[in-house]
C-alpha cells in the first residue's frame, strides 16, 4: 500500500455543463417528492407540511445564493469544504467535509431502502408478499458505485436522463389526478384537518420540509469538474430551485387531496400510494418507475458527492492519503466510492427510513449554518472588488441572517422527536473534531490548504 | 520573516488502516445510540397485551369520515390497522433541563470548533503568504 497518493498528477476531467450540475442538483434531490417529505406531515399535518415547505423554500433560496457566490468563486472539488478551508480553517473544512459525506451517504441509504421497499410493495400487490428487500439494497448502492468508479460524465449523464423522467411522472399524475376539472379525484375539503398538533406541530414539521431541498447545494461539489463553474453553478442551482418549488408545490397539492393525513404522514412511497388511489393501472405503473428511477438518481448523486467529499479529504491528508487517489483510466476517486458503500448498506439496512433521514438532514444543516456565517467572514477577508467572483448574491447580510435564524429553528423542530438523533450526531462531530485536532491534523501540510490564487485575507 | 514550512510525518499503511476503521467505527456507534435508546424505551409486553384488549376500533371511533374511509380502505387498511397509525402521536412536551443541554452542546461544539480553526488557519496563512 502506498503512504501518498499515487496519482497525484492526474486531475478530474472538466467536462460539465449548466445541464449537468441542474441533473446533479434536481437528481440528488427530487427524491423529497417521492420519499421523505411526507413524514413533515405526519409531524404537523397536512397543512404544517405546505407551510413548511415554502418556509424551507426560503432557507434552501438563501443557501443556493450564497453558495453560488462562494462556490463560483472557490472553484474546487469538495464545495463546501474547499470553502471552509479557504475561509475557516482546517477543523472547520474537516467538518464540512463530513457533513457532506454523511448527509448524502445517510440520502444513498435511504434511497437504496426505498427503492427496495417499492420492489417488495410491488411483489406483494402480485402475490409475493414474502420477497426479502435486503438484496435489492445491496444491488442498487453497489450497482451504481460501479457507475461511478466508471466516470463521473457518464454516471451523470445518465443521472440527468432518469431525473427527466422523474419529473415528467409527476406531472403525468397531476394531470391524472385532473385537478381542475369537475370530475377531480382530489378531496381537499373532506381530507385537510387544520392543525392537528397547533403551531407546535408546524415548527416540527420544519425538520422534514428540509426534505423537499435538501442536497441542492451538492452542485458545487461537481465545481472542479465543470468546463465553466463561474456560469454553470449559478445557473443549474438556480434553475434546480425553481424545478424543485414547482415540484415540492404539485407534490404536496396531490398527495394531501388524496390520503388522510395520518396514513400520509408514515407512507414510505406517498407518491406512488397516491397513484394507486387513483385507481389507473397506467399511473399506478409511471409512479412506480417515477419513484424507482428518481431513488437511483439521487443515489447516483449522492455517490458522486460523498465520494468526491471524502476524496478531498484524503488528498489533503485530512484522513488517509491512500483515499485521494484519482483512478489511471476512469480519471475518478475510486477508493473513496468504494470505501463508503458498506456505510450505505449497514446504515439502509439497520436504521429506519425516518431515522436515516434525520441523520442526513442534520448533516446538511449543520452545513448550513457554516454557510451563514462562512459568508459574512468571507465577505470580511476579501471584500467586493478584491478578488474575482463568478458571482455576487445581492441583499448582503440579510440571506446569511434569515439562513442562521431558519438553521435554529429547525434545530429546535428536530428536538422535537427526534432530539436523540440530533443529541448522537452532536457527539459524534464534537468526538471527531478533538481526534481531528489531537491526532490528524499534524498530518497535515499548512501551506498546502490555501491553494487560491487570492492576496492575503484582510487582518491575518 | 521568512518561516520554514511545517514538515508532516509520514503515516505508515498500519496508521492509515487504524484511522479510516476509527472513523468507521465512531460512525457506527454513535449513530446507532438513537436505535438503542428507542429499544430501551419500546412498550412492556403488558402494555401491549392492554392495548390488544381494548374494544375494537371503528372509522367513527378513529374520527375518520366517510371520504377518510373510504381512501383508508383502498389502501388496504382496515380500522384495526389504521388505529395503529393514527393513534402513534407525537409528544411535544418539552422537557428544558434536555432542551439545555441539548443547546449548550450544540454552542459548545461549535465553539470548539471556530476556536480551534482560528488557530489552525492562522498557521495555514502565515504559512503560505510568510514564506
Amino acid at each position: 500500500m502506498s503512504t501518498t497518493a499515487p496519482h497525484h498528477g492526474i486531475n478530474l476531467r472538466k467536462v460539465l455543463g449548466p445541464i449537468h450540475v441542474w441533473g446533479l442538483g434536481v437528481g440528488i434531490v427530487l427524491v423529497g417528492e417521492f420519499m421523505g417529505w411526507n413524514f413533515a406531515v405526519g409531524k404537523g399535518g397536512a397543512l404544517a407540511a405546505l407551510i413548511a415547505c415554502w418556509v424551507i423554500g426560503l432557507l434552501y433560496t438563501c443557501v443556493a445564493m450564497i453558495d453560488s457566490e462562494v462556490t463560483s468563486t472557490v472553484a474546487a472539488a469538495g464545495g463546501q469544504y474547499a470553502q471552509a478551508k479557504h475561509i475557516v480553517g482546517p477543523l472547520m473544512a474537516f467538518n464540512v467535509a463530513l457533513y457532506l459525506v454523511l448527509a448524502y451517504t445517510m440520502l444513498e441509504a435511504g434511497n437504496a431502502f426505498v427503492a427496495a421497499d417499492l420492489l417488495k410493495t410491488v411483489a406483494a400487490q402480485m402475490g409475493h408478499p414474502d420477497l426479502d428487500s435486503r438484496p435489492f439494497v445491496v444491488l442498487v448502492i453497489t450497482s451504481l458505485a460501479w457507475l461511478n468508479y466508471r466516470g463521473v460524465f457518464e454516471s451523470l449523464t445518465f443521472n440527468y436522463v432518469i431525473t427527466a423522467v422523474a419529473f415528467v411522472s409527476i406531472l403525468v399524475l397531476f394531470w391524472g389526478v385532473q385537478p381542475f376539472s369537475d370530475v377531480s379525484l382530489l378531496r381537499h375539503a373532506d381530507l385537510l384537518t387544520g392543525l392537528p398538533y397547533g403551531w407546535i406541530g408546524v415548527i416540527a414539521s420544519l425538520q422534514f420540509g428540509m426534505w423537499y431541498y435538501l442536497g441542492i447545494e451538492g452542485t458545487c461539489q461537481a465545481a472542479e469538474e465543470c468546463r465553466s463553474a463561474s456560469r454553470a453553478i449559478p445557473l443549474g442551482t438556480m434553475t434546480g430551485m425553481i424545478t424543485l418549488v414547482i415540484a415540492a408545490s404539485l407534490t404536496w397539492y396531490m398527495a394531501a387531496g388524496l390520503m388522510p393525513w395520518e396514513y400520509l404522514g408514515q407512507a414510505y412511497t406517498p407518491l406512488y400510494d397516491a397513484a394507486t388511489l387513483t385507481g389507473s393501472v397506467g399511473l399506478k405503473i409511471f409512479l412506480f418507475v417515477g419513484t424507482l428511477f428518481s431513488t437511483l438518481a439521487s443515489a447516483n448523486g449522492c455517490i458522486n458527492d460523498a465520494a468526491r467529499a471524502w476524496f478531498s479529504l484524503g488528498r489533503d491528508r485530512y484522513m488517509p492519503p491512500w483515499f485521494g487517489a484519482v483512478h489511471p483510466r476512469y480519471r475518478t476517486p475510486f477508493r473513496s466510492i468504494l470505501f463508503l458503500i458498506p456505510i450505505a448498506v449497514v446504515f439502509a439496512w439497520q436504521v429506519p427510513l425516518d431515522g436515516v433521514i434525520t441523520f442526513s438532514i442534520l448533516a446538511g444543516l449543520l452545513g448550513y449554518t457554516f454557510m451563514s456565517f462562512n459568508v459574512v467572514r468571507f465577505r470580511q477577508l476579501w471584500p467586493l472588488g478584491s478578488i474575482k467572483r463568478g458571482y455576487v448574491h445581492p441583499f448582503h447580510p440579510l440571506p446569511a441572517a434569515v439562513l442562521f435564524m431558519l438553521c435554529l429553528t429547525v434545530f429546535f423542530a428536530t428536538f422535537l422527536g427526534y432530539a436523540d438523533y440530533l443529541i448522537s450526531i452532536l457527539v459524534f462531530f464534537m468526538l471527531a473534531s478533538v481526534w481531528f485536532h489531537l491526532h490528524r491534523y499534524k498530518f497535515v501540510k499548512r501551506g498546502e490548504q490555501f491553494t487560491m490564487p487570492w492576496p492575503r485575507p484582510r487582518g491575518y | 520573516m521568512a518561516k520554514t514550512p511545517y514538515a508532516p510525518p509520514e503515516q505508515g499503511a498500519l496508521g492509515m488502516v487504524i484511522d479510516a476503521l476509527l472513523i468507521l467505527a465512531l460512525v457506527f456507534v454513535s449513530l446507532s445510540a438513537p436505535l438503542w435508546v428507542a429499544q430501551l424505551r419500546a412498550p412492556s409486553t403488558s402494555a401491549a397485551v392492554a392495548s390488544a384488549d381494548a374494544p375494537k376500533p371503528t372509522w367513527e371511533s378513529l374520527g375518520q369520515n366517510a371520504v377518510m374511509a373510504a381512501q383508508w380502505e383502498k389502501l388496504g387498511k382496515d380500522p384495526s390497522a389504521a388505529a395503529v397509525i393514527i393513534n402513534n402521536r407525537f409528544d411535544y412536551a418539552v422537557n428544558p433541563v434536555k432542551l439545555g443541554l441539548t443547546a449548550a452542546l450544540l454552542v459548545i461544539y461549535y465553539f470548539f470548533m471556530l476556536r480551534i480553526s482560528e488557530r489552525e488557519y492562522r498557521e495555514v496563512i502565515a504559512e503560505k503568504f510568510d514564506r
